[in-house]
């Protein structure tokens, strides 16, 4: 009984973990498919679409079996709801890169050459931010005194990308030949990108709360 | 009449379960690390176990309510401190069950107008500071060490959840073995001698003594008491002091175990004796205190801010209470029962300067002429002869001399005690020497002891070996029980 108990004990370590995997996978995928995007290589594009929409749904399975056996087998009771709420921002996030990259898919924004460097450098940031929530989040489970380092990073690259989203709306603006609402248009695309990397600074900020709240 | 004698014990039984268990299994259970349900049937099981199985070698010592000198007296005892834990027990604080008995006692000493070992008291007042004190001490050390630990070995969230939680069910069984194995004696130890069991065999396999069988009772009312009443105390030691983390949780039951081991065994000092090594002080411990105590380490740990001061101020308070309740209830229900229904609750103890206690008193360098007034008197009881020993000036010690000496405790060696005597119990060379003083007749108990010992090096007390002294207590103790002469009660 006592193996088998502790295997179950490993089978959620590694759930766990996959599940991070899918969230960090969905960045990879993100930033791929708007290098794809503004290569103008639409059928790349397409494959990173279906990849992330399916990264995304093994993402919720687990998640959703994960949960269940938090609550089944009444672990961790201490930090089971904060666990829980952790898992489901890290989901948002994923939902979100999904979400980012649909967007682009409907609209088909078109975005000039000269900003193109600007919006590699900013998903980059924004995928960095996400990355080293990740890396927190695994902290967390694994090693605590390690979460703080991971968490600083998280701070640097949403300020690092709020820096640039600044930047590339200014120069949207400036741009004369364009009309006003692709301005509006771009200036959206800008914004819900940036958006990604401080919602990954909110869930670090819970997260720093948990870790006192698990300290010893 | 036995049957309705049983039921107090069966009570005290069952308020033992309703707190003590608590001591073991609150944590875990404040933590929601262990299922009340789970808990509750471990509790149970290993206190059975403790009872029958570790319990038997206390099946010759009455317990605590060994000095209650008649089962009626011992009913009431057992009613009182039962009562008065249950008590507690409603309103969620853990207290000690032995000194809630130890209180009844008192009351009955103040009813049968017998004296109160003060050296009883002054231990309980020492629990309670004391026990918590180390056992905070400890707890604050062990977590220490748990911590560094932790910290050290980066254990996954769930993996150290999987330890910590079978952790906990490990001491907890433990716990409970022990809390059995202790404390069945104080329950159902009166009630063995009248017990009207005989052995049973269970396919051959398994022996199953009469004591053995009410033990099992015994435990199973402690087992209902847990399953029934115990969670709201379980609720006060885990989360009620303050917020345990399941670490922290595992810290205190491990923290009380090891005060309870270290500084209350016998075993562990007898060990350090005979391999030359320092041994530990013993001091008075409970397991309520003990835990109590536990948790408040890890409360100051954390400076103290998440310490619940109010409900600590009133398991306190309940810790002074409970022994005077107890006392109180006994010392009323004793003068109801003794004067209403007419039942017998103590058998007298008169004191007199026999010529044999005379005798012993100057061979100790006692100044027996300070006593030549008193010489030819019978006390009827002992507070009565301290009385009058108090205006003859002697010290604590010589006063307490004389009155073990002039003690009067009719026994008469009888061949038909001899032949209810616990045979395997006594060595050949034990039996031999009682056997010689067949329908021998003593005034005092320490003319028996004393004529066992000249005939038998066996019958002797040794220096430095409390074990085998102990032993030998109960042993003359047990005796003094098969051959007293029972005197016809006066109102």
């Amino acid at each position: 009984m006592e193996f088998r108990i502790l295997k179950r004990r490993l089978d959620i370590e590694k759930q766990i973990d996959d599940f991070l995997d899918r969230v960090s996978e969905s960045g990879l995928l993100f930033k791929h498919g708007i290098d794809d995007y503004l290569k103008g290589n639409m059928s790349v594009f397409e494959e990173k679409m279906t990849h992330i929409y399916d990264t995304e749904h093994q993402g919720d399975e687990l998640r959703r079996l994960i949960e269940e056996q938090l609550y089944i087998q009444t672990l961790i009771p201490e930090s089971r709801g904060d666990v829980l709420e952790l898992l489901e921002n890290m989901d948002a996030l994923l939902d979100r890169f999904k979400g980012a990259l649909y967007r682009f898919d409907i609209e088909q924004p078109e975005i000039y050459p000269e900003f193109h460097e600007d919006f590699r450098e900013l998903v980059n940031c924004v995928v960095e931010a996400v990355e080293a929530m990740v890396r927190s989040s695994r902290s967390f489970f694994k090693e605590i005194s390690a979460v703080a380092d991971h968490m600083h990073k998280v701070s640097y690259w949403e300020t690092e990308s709020d820096k640039i989203s600044t930047r590339l709306q200014r120069a949207i603006f400036k741009k004369n030949e364009l009309e006003l609402s692709q301005k509006i248009q771009l200036r959206d695309f800008v914004m819900h990108v940036d958006k990604i990397a401080d919602r990954a600074e909110d869930v670090s900020d819970k997260l720093s709360i948990y870790v006192i709240k698990r300290s010893l | 009449m036995f049957g309705f004698f049983l039921t107090s014990g069966l009570f005290l039984g069952w308020s033992l379960g309703a707190n003590d268990a608590s001591n073991v299994f609150g944590t875990a259970v404040g933590t929601k690390m262990i299922r009340f349900r789970t808990a509750a049937i471990f509790c149970s099981l290993f206190i059975i176990l403790g009872a029958v199985i570790s319990g038997a070698g206390a099946s010759h010592t009455l317990g605590k309510l060994g000095s209650v000198n008649a089962v009626a007296g011992a009913f009431i005892v057992a009613f009182a401190a039962a009562a008065s834990v249950y008590l507690m027990t409603r309103i969620g604080y853990p207290v000690s069950t032995s000194q809630a008995i130890v209180g009844a006692i008192i009351g009955w000493n103040f009813f049968s107008r017998s004296l109160t070992d003060t050296t009883a008291l002054t231990k309980i007042v020492l629990t309670w500071a004391i026990c918590p004190a180390l056992a905070a001490a400890v707890s604050i050390i062990l977590y220490k060490i748990v911590v560094f630990y932790i910290d050290h070995f980066n254990v996954h969230m769930f993996r150290m959840d999987f330890l910590t939680r079978y952790g906990l069910l490990i001491v907890g069984a433990f716990g409970a073995y022990s809390l059995g194995a202790n404390n069945i004696a104080n329950v159902m130890g009166v009630f063995v001698p009248v017990s009207p069991f005989s052995d049973i065999s269970i396919f051959g396999i398994l022996n199953l003594t009469s004591a053995q069988q009410l033990f099992f009772l015994g435990g199973a009312a402690i087992a209902v008491g847990v399953f029934t009443y115990s969670r709201k105390v379980m609720e006060t030691v885990g989360g009620g002091i303050m917020e345990l983390s399941p670490v922290a949780a595992f810290v205190v039951v491990s923290a009380h175990s090891i005060v309870l081991f270290i500084f209350a065994s016998q075993g562990l000092e007898s060990f350090l004796m005979r391999h030359d090594l320092p041994t530990i002080p013993l001091v008075p411990v409970s397991s309520s205190q003990a835990i109590v105590g536990a948790v408040i380490g890890i409360g100051l740990l954390k400076k103290g801010k998440s310490i619940r001061w109010r409900t600590l101020g009133g398991i306190a308070s309940g810790w002074v209470v409970t022994p005077i309740i107890a006392g109180a209830i006994s010392f009323f229900s004793l003068f109801f029962l003794q004067n209403v229904f007419e039942q017998q609750t103590y058998q007298p103890v008169p004191y007199a300067l026999t010529s044999s206690a005379l005798f012993r008193i100057e061979k100790a360098d006692l100044p027996v002429d300070k006593l030549e007034q008193m010489v030819g008197k019978t006390f009827p009881n002992a507070i009565k002869f301290e009385r009058a020993l108090s205006e003859l000036g002697l010290s604590h010690t010589e006063r307490q001399f004389i009155m073990e000496s002039s003690e009067i405790d009719k026994l008469k060696v009888t061949g038909e005690a001899i032949s209810k005597m616990d045979a395997d119990w006594f060595t050949a060379e034990q039996k031999e020497s009682i056997k010689k003083l067949l329908d021998v007749v003593f005034a005092h108990k320490w003319q028996l002891a004393e004529t066992l010992a000249r005939s038998s090096p066996q019958w002797q007390f040794v220096e430095n070996n409390k074990k085998q002294n102990q032993d030998l207590q109960n042993k003359l103790s047990y005796l003094y029980r098969l051959f007293r002469v029972k005197t016809e009660f006066k109102l």
